[in-house]
């Protein structure tokens, strides 16, 4: 034989390789499919008006989810709206105010081992810390999304302040800004996108939270009014569907859930993506 | 002001560990560190309570090292593909993929193990509860897939194209090239993704209650039903009190020990692949 460029046992080596990687691709996107496509089929005729626009009754044997969609959204709103300013205050400390590296290098380390914690521990936590202060309720369980988050929110208003060009702080502080006023109207205008992206990413993660929920909101399904009903315990979607599939064995209601829990995942992850693309555009200016 | 925000983080870290501190070691005093952590029975109900929690340890560490075995090859070989061979447009599809596997939340992909995985296994394996370690390490696998892949591709993705290009014009084939150079190039980056999914298998808590039969047995075997340290801690706190509350503020104590540890090395590594 001429010209055998290769030896038998590079070309099965290739091959190999080939076979496994196309092998675990195919995999993983067979997985997605199928957990997308399965939860979808046994979820989606289960979401009736019925069940959107009612609460659960004992009496007429009736499953609403409701309560626990409004649940949701206020634990969501209550959780960002305090994270918020702490985490943009914080990255805009790191990245503005600190010169004490040690300093920075400790707060960086914490935000890094917070983002690491598993969310059962939090749980715990902040059933020590709040719910045994002010009761199982829905202000405890925000507030222990909100130390959960706070990395998230942290992590993602850095990055964007990173990219804010150093001579426009230096433009500012030369017409005499002080280094607030730099903050406010340089810094601040300038990682709205940042900021945006972390309220995504933690969004999607609050959605997501059970464990954290469970012993801090409660498993109520009332429905509750705002402000006052913060002080009441209420379970959100991911808590309800875990308290009707494992101990209520409904299933048709827990995919029901799913379903919707899986539209709102796709949806935050596609504002993921607009956001990350405008931010990315704005980059390579 | 800037600097009290900055300091929330790091408070948050004490007070978490301050707390668990405080409500963790009392228990294990009290029922003794070796008779605590080397106990192989835990029948916290009991006439006569025994608060062993080797079987959750031990669980815990069978299913993350299970998860891993499984995992990680996949996901590796995932990574490989999508960051060297894969065309664009296939990258991000597929990307998109992985992000939402990654944002899928963990109740609904214990309801799918539920109703899939157990009944699955139960019939393909012929064991009378599909509830089990098997089940709990195939969705631990699962849900770890989506870090491995995205922190994997980074790290590959980071890898000067000088490197492979020398490879290249050496002779050596492409695929050659990435599995010799690329991969070994990234490696930290690699072992962080590693890391990183030992970190999220074994802080599960939701999706591994509803899949593995939350029986406090040793794992024997692959088919038992067992309880992780996680589910350990949420499956008895709605009606514990006294001490063995407080043992499973220990529980947690002791997961929080093997997370700060997980955290250290990860630590580590990132620093690493950054130099």
């Amino acid at each position: 034989m001429p010209h055998q460029s290769l030896s038998r046992k590079r070309k099965n080596y290739e091959a190999l390789m080939k076979v496994l990687m196309l092998l675990s691709v195919g995999i993983t996107a067979a997985l997605v499919l199928f957990l997308l496509i399965y939860v979808l089929v046994k979820g989606v005729p289960n979401i009736t008006w019925e069940l959107l626009s009612t609460s659960p009754s004992y009496l007429t044997e009736r499953i609403g989810i409701l309560p626990d969609i409004l649940n949701t959204l206020y634990i969501l709103l209550l959780s960002l709206l305090i994270v918020l300013p702490l985490g943009v205050g914080a990255a805009i400390y790191l990245s503005e105010y600190a010169s004490n590296k040690k300093l920075l290098a400790l707060i960086e380390y914490a935000a890094e081992t917070l983002s690491g914690i598993p969310s059962i521990i939090y749980g715990l936590v902040g059933m020590l810390l709040f719910s045994n202060s002010m009761g199982t309720c829905l202000m405890a369980g925000a507030l222990t999304l909100v130390i959960m988050n706070l990395p998230t929110i942290m992590r993602a208003t850095q990055e964007s302040l990173k990219t804010v060009p150093q001579s426009y702080r230096e433009g500012a502080f030369g017409l005499g800004a002080g280094k607030w006023r730099v903050v406010r109207t340089v810094v601040l205008p300038g990682c709205v996108d940042g900021v945006i992206t972390g309220c995504i990413l933690a969004a999607g993660r609050i959605l997501g939270e059970s464990a954290a929920l469970l012993f801090t909101a409660g498993f109520a399904h009332t429905v509750l009014s705002f402000p006052l009903g913060m002080k009441s315990p209420g379970a959100t979607l991911t808590v309800a569907l875990y308290v009707y599939a494992k101990e209520q064995g409904e299933f048709g209601v827990a995919f029901a859930i799913a379903a919707i829990l899986m539209f709102m995942t796709i949806l935050i992850n596609f504002a993921a993506t607009i956001v990350q693309n405008r931010f990315e555009k704005r980059k390579s200016l | 002001m800037f600097l009290m925000m900055g300091l929330i983080a790091v408070g948050c870290v004490l007070l978490i560990t301050v707390y668990l501190l405080i409500s963790g070691v009392p228990a294990i005093c009290e029922i003794g560190p070796i008779n605590f952590l080397f106990g192989t029975k835990w029948a916290s109900t009991a006439a006569e309570p025994k608060y062993g929690i080797l079987p959750f340890v031990l669980t815990s560490i069978y299913g993350t090292a299970g998860a891993i075995l499984l995992g990680v090859p996949i996901g590796f070989m995932s990574a490989v593909y999508l960051s060297k061979l894969a065309s664009p447009r296939l990258k991000s599809v597929m990307q998109s993929a992985v992000s939402l596997l990654a944002g899928i939340p963990s109740v609904v992909y214990g309801l799918v193990g539920m109703l899939v995985l157990v009944p699955g296994i139960r019939k393909l394996f012929n064991v009378p509860d599909g509830a089990s370690l098997f089940a709990a390490i195939i969705v631990l696998a699962i849900m770890i897939l989506p870090s491995i892949i995205k922190m994997s591709v980074t790290a590959l993705d980071a890898v000067p194209k000088e490197y492979e290009d020398a490879s290249l014009a050496l002779g050596a084939r492409p695929i050659e090239t990435y599995f010799r150079v690329s991969v070994p190039a990234a490696k930290s980056g690699i072992a962080a993704a590693v890391v990183l999914g030992v970190g999220r298998a074994i802080g599960e808590a939701m999706a591994v209650m509803m899949v593995a039969g939350n029986v406090p047995n040793m794992p024997d075997s692959l088919f038992q039903s067992v309880r992780f340290l996680t589910t350990a801690v949420s499956s008895e706190m709605a009606y514990s009190s006294g001490l063995q509350r407080q043992a499973l503020f220990s529980i947690a104590l002791v997961l929080f020990v093997f997370i700060m540890l997980i955290n250290a090395v990860l630590n580590f590594l990132l620093k690493r692949e950054k130099e």
